[in-house]
């Protein structure tokens, strides 16, 4: 039983993983807490159910199944698209509301501009696809039987193979090339960044196009593994910030592990505390979090 | 033409119960500059302690008490005030931008109680029959709203003429100090951490006797009323009338409750009735447009601050 | 390159807020291959002067000129670019960037490949960097953090350096060194503009120099003749005693 608390907590906090690394990045980067983040995951995973039509009506090898998985090469370019869309969504919003804001006014209004944006993202889609659920694909799928009595469905192992790709893929762009050296050294200093001759602007997009891109990741999986729903983002916005802070605002390792502190600690609640008490448990390791180590795990303390 | 004035005074009495509320939150940023992204839950524990205090007794149930209103509303700030205290104790030496979060995960929290603990809260139900006190001392509906707004207006006005004089007492100018830098107001005398805890507690108490005036005209409460978008919306109402500025505060509840109110009026007109159920969400997209792009051309609001020389001279 | 002094100030007024102008109007000039310290009391304005220059402070009115060419209001990304190297004052390296890391920050504006031959070259001129490429700038010694400092500004061959006090916190020893890459620096052909607290010692290795107070030009001449002028004494020796710290010291 604990063990299979144990695999769920690890494949939702994966997808949490994937969220919080933009959340992360911006808070350090901007400086600001993004309440609409979240929202991206919404439309990251809805935008790629647009393209899944899309590709599916070409019917063909892409309309099928691989392997033991529920979707096909179809869903696999929506999933790239969704990527491209979802960033696209993120530098608009940067370029008109984000960075105006913070150009004119300060953090904070940043902050209450994120609360209408997340209004706004998650009532449209609400308008645009309706409330209830949508499911990728009605394929049936057979759990797969771990040693441990610990059930797990081929598209979660996917899930979670593709968090591992995708954090090592980022770990090699931040540490190699010098956009990703270059994103961190904005990020420590804004200023001696610009003095190099870094484009502060420019790594601000990649940011935004990575943490976008990694939102679009996770609502596509969760999109998958759970299902579509408008309040997809929004439930997620407490774990987000959960893994975002565990982790230390800007730490990539921090966010990929305050992730999965998060969906380990939430499956494992139910074990001690009524499971519709469950949400609030990113709440309570926030709280910890700050009182404890407000820098987080991995970050250091700001100047 | 009753219509219209029964409409008017209806519509009067919710706004000013929310405008209450916006005032608390001036305090809180408008004055001090506490970032506060859960007002819905200190809404909603003054909501609950009215209920629990003058409803009705139950079985299965606690409280029920049948307490008189006056109780009820004092009853209601102190619970606020005593959840407020706890939650600042915790969280107010954070950054501001962690004060959002943590205070919006409160919320979060305080929603899954009112939904989750069916002993005091009646759950999913939530607790209905609570008394409006007007019932009892006049006939028709008409007559008994307007001596509820009466009631509301009396609020507002004590609340309003409360805060202006607190925020003329050198406590008010500690908040403001505070507000500019911390640094400096630790030199006035006073623990900008205490000043900060007062305020936050003050302006919950306020919000909770929001929430307590709401529910005794409504007659009922339930988990569903205090969901974060009551949030966005009293923090709408503050942007747009002006924060730091009673007066704004109050037009601000008047505007936004307007135009909610009117959108969901136009909506349910114009919009299909089979997709009726999105009517919500486009009230919900207006009223976020409403916030970013107040705060995009107009971040002081309608009626901002008025300026005043505060800046401390840098040099 | 076109006529005019490598860098000239004209009139500049600056500051952090648009209404609180720092600077009101100071003026300088740098030939190429020249030395300049500017000098003055804390808060003068010195590195709001070297800011504004390298783009990161607005400049409200007046202008700044590299090679006769104007770049009032050019952001500090593409100043870089043109050749304009700064060591500010504090945090002047990345702390959690590796040495490697922060040599190539330095090489942003130039292609890859140039930029690594270039890391190279400096790995050959401080042979401690190439030693220590793989540890974060933060655990660096004040000495050695400075040099990298100067070494990612010069990474791109800057034909105009501004450094915000190079030598605080430093050793005599170290801050002789320091100067000696100035020197070199000069002999290169580069113009230089340094601003120093220890004013004795800045002078002493400079051609020429500025004394700026409240945001103005007080003074300026060659070193030489500023190094014997009173008035000097007065503004750092009789207001500022107490601050002549470690590098303060001759
Ligand atoms: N980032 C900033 N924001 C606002 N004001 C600033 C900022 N930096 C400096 N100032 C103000 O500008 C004035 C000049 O500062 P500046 O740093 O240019 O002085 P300085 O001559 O370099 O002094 P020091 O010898 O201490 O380095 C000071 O009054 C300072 O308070
Ligand atoms: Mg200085």
């Amino acid at each position: 039983m604990i063990l299979q608390h144990i695999a769920d907590g690890i494949l939702s906090g994966a997808i949490v993983s994937l969220g919080a690394i933009g959340l992360s990045f911006t808070m350090k980067l901007l400086r600001f807490a993004n309440f609409s983040h979240s929202e991206l995951l919404t439309w990251g995973a809805y935008s790629a159910l647009v393209f899944l039509a899309f590709f599916l009506s070409f019917g063909g090898f892409l309309d099928g199944t691989i392997g033991p998985f529920s979707f096909g090469p179809a869903l696999l370019l929506a999933m790239l698209c969704s990527c491209a869309a979802t960033s696209v969504i993120a530098i608009l919003l940067h370029r008109f509301v984000f960075d105006r804001l913070s150009r004119a006014a300060g953090q904070m209004t940043m902050v209450f501009a994120s609360f209408g944006v997340a209004l706004i993202l998650r009532h449209l889609v609400q308008l645009i696809w309706g409330s209830d659920p949508i499911y990728y694909s009605n394929e049936l799928q057979f759990a797969v039987l771990l040693p441990g009595n610990v059930r797990v469905m081929p598209d979660q192992v996917f899930l979670l193979v593709l968090t591992m790709f995708v954090v090592a893929a980022l770990h090699l762009f931040m540490t190699r090339s010098r956009t990703g050296i270059a994103m961190r050294g904005v990020s420590e200093n804004p200023d001696l960044a610009r003095v190099s001759g870094i484009n502060v602007d420019r790594i601000i997009t990649c940011v935004w196009i990575i943490g976008a891109s990694g939102a679009a990741l996770g609502g596509v999986l969760y999109g998958t593994t759970v299902q579509l729903r408008p309040e997809l983002g929004f439930g997620l916005i407490l774990p987000l910030f959960a893994a975002a802070i565990l982790g230390g605002a800007g730490s990539l390792y921090g966010a990929v592990l305050g992730g999965l502190i998060v969906g380990l600690s939430e499956n494992l609640s139910v074990m001690i505390i009524p499971t519709t008490y469950k949400p609030a448990v990113p709440f309570l390791l926030i709280v910890a979090i700050l009182y404890f180590r407000p820098q987080g795990i991995f970050g250091e303390r700001s100047r | 033409m009753i219509g219209v004035v029964s409409y008017l005074v209806f519509f009067l009495i919710l706004s000013l119960t929310f405008g209450v509320a916006v005032l608390g939150l001036n305090l809180q940023w408008g004055f001090t500059g506490l970032f506060n992204a859960g007002v819905a839950g200190f809404i909603a524990i003054g909501a609950y302690t009215m209920a629990i205090l003058t409803g009705p007794s139950r079985d299965a149930v606690f409280g029920g008490f049948e307490l008189p209103f006056v109780v009820g509303l004092a009853g209601a700030m102190i619970a606020s005030g005593i959840g407020a205290l706890f939650v600042g104790l915790a969280t107010l030496k954070l950054r501001h931008e962690y004060l959002a979060v943590a205070t919006f995960g409160i919320a979060v929290t305080i929603q899954l109680v009112c939904l989750n603990w069916e002993y005091l809260t009646g759950g999913t139900l939530g607790l209905i029959g609570i008394p409006n006190p007007t019932k009892a001392w006049a006939e028709g509906p008409l007559i008994q709203n307007s001596l509820y707004l009466a009631i509301v207006a009396i609020v507002v006005g004590l609340t309003i003429a409360a805060l202006e004089l607190i925020v003329k007492s050198p406590w008010g100018r500690m908040l403001k100090a505070i507000r500019e830098d911390e640094v400096a107001a630790a030199s006035l005398g006073k623990s900008p951490e205490r000043v900060r805890l007062e305020a936050f507690v003050l302006g919950c108490m306020i919000m909770g006797l929001s929430g307590a005036l709401y529910v005794s005209f409504i007659g009922y409460v339930s988990p569903w009323d205090f969901l974060p978008i009551l949030t966005f919306q009293i923090w709408t109402m503050l942007i747009v009338g002006g924060s730091a500025n009673n007066r704004g505060a109050l037009l601000g509840a008047l505007i936004v409750w307007g135009v909610w109110t009117m959108s969901g009026f136009v909506l349910s007109r114009v919009v299909p009735s089979e997709i009726q159920a999105r009517g919500g969400a486009m009230q919900a997209v207006l009223i976020g447009l409403i916030l970013v792009v107040t705060l995009l051309i107009r971040p002081r609001g309608l009626i901002g601050e008025e300026l005043q020389v505060s800046r401390h001279a840098r040099s | 390159m076109n006529g005019g002094p490598a860098l000239e100030a004209i009139d500049v007024v600056a500051g952090y807020a648009p209404d609180l102008p720092i600077l009101h109007g100071v003026s300088a000039h740098v030939e190429a291959g020249e030395v300049v310290s500017v000098i003055g009391p804390n808060g003068a304005g010195k590195s709001t002067l070297v800011k504004a220059i390298a783009g990161l402070v607005e400049v409200t009115s007046g202008a700044v000129r590299l090679h006769g060419r104007d770049i009032t209001g050019r952001r500090a990304h593409r100043l870089a670019a043109e050749g304009v190297g700064f060591v500010p004052q504090s945090e002047n390296v990345f702390a959690t960037l590796t040495i490697h890391e922060n040599l190539i920050m330095g090489g942003a504006p130039m292609p890859k490949s140039v930029a690594m031959e270039r890391i190279r070259e400096i790995y050959g001129m401080y042979p401690v960097l190439q030693e220590r490429m793989h540890e974060k700038a933060g655990v660096l010694s004040g000495g050695q953090r400075q040099i990298l400092a100067v070494a990612r500004a010069l990474l791109t061959k800057p034909r105009l350096m501004l450094l915000d006090e190079p030598t605080a916190g430093l050793s005599p020893t170290a801050a002789g060194e320091l100067f000696d890459v100035v020197r070199g620096l000069s002999e290169r052909g580069a113009a230089v503009l340094m601003v120093e607290q220890n004013a004795k010692a800045a002078l002493r290795n400079s051609d020429r120099g500025y004394v700026l107070a409240e945001g103005r030009n007080r003074l300026d001449g060659l070193a030489s003749v500023l190094l014997s002028d009173e008035e000097i004494g007065e503004i750092f020796l009789g207001q500022r005693r107490d601050a002549v710290g470690p590098g303060g010291v001759e």
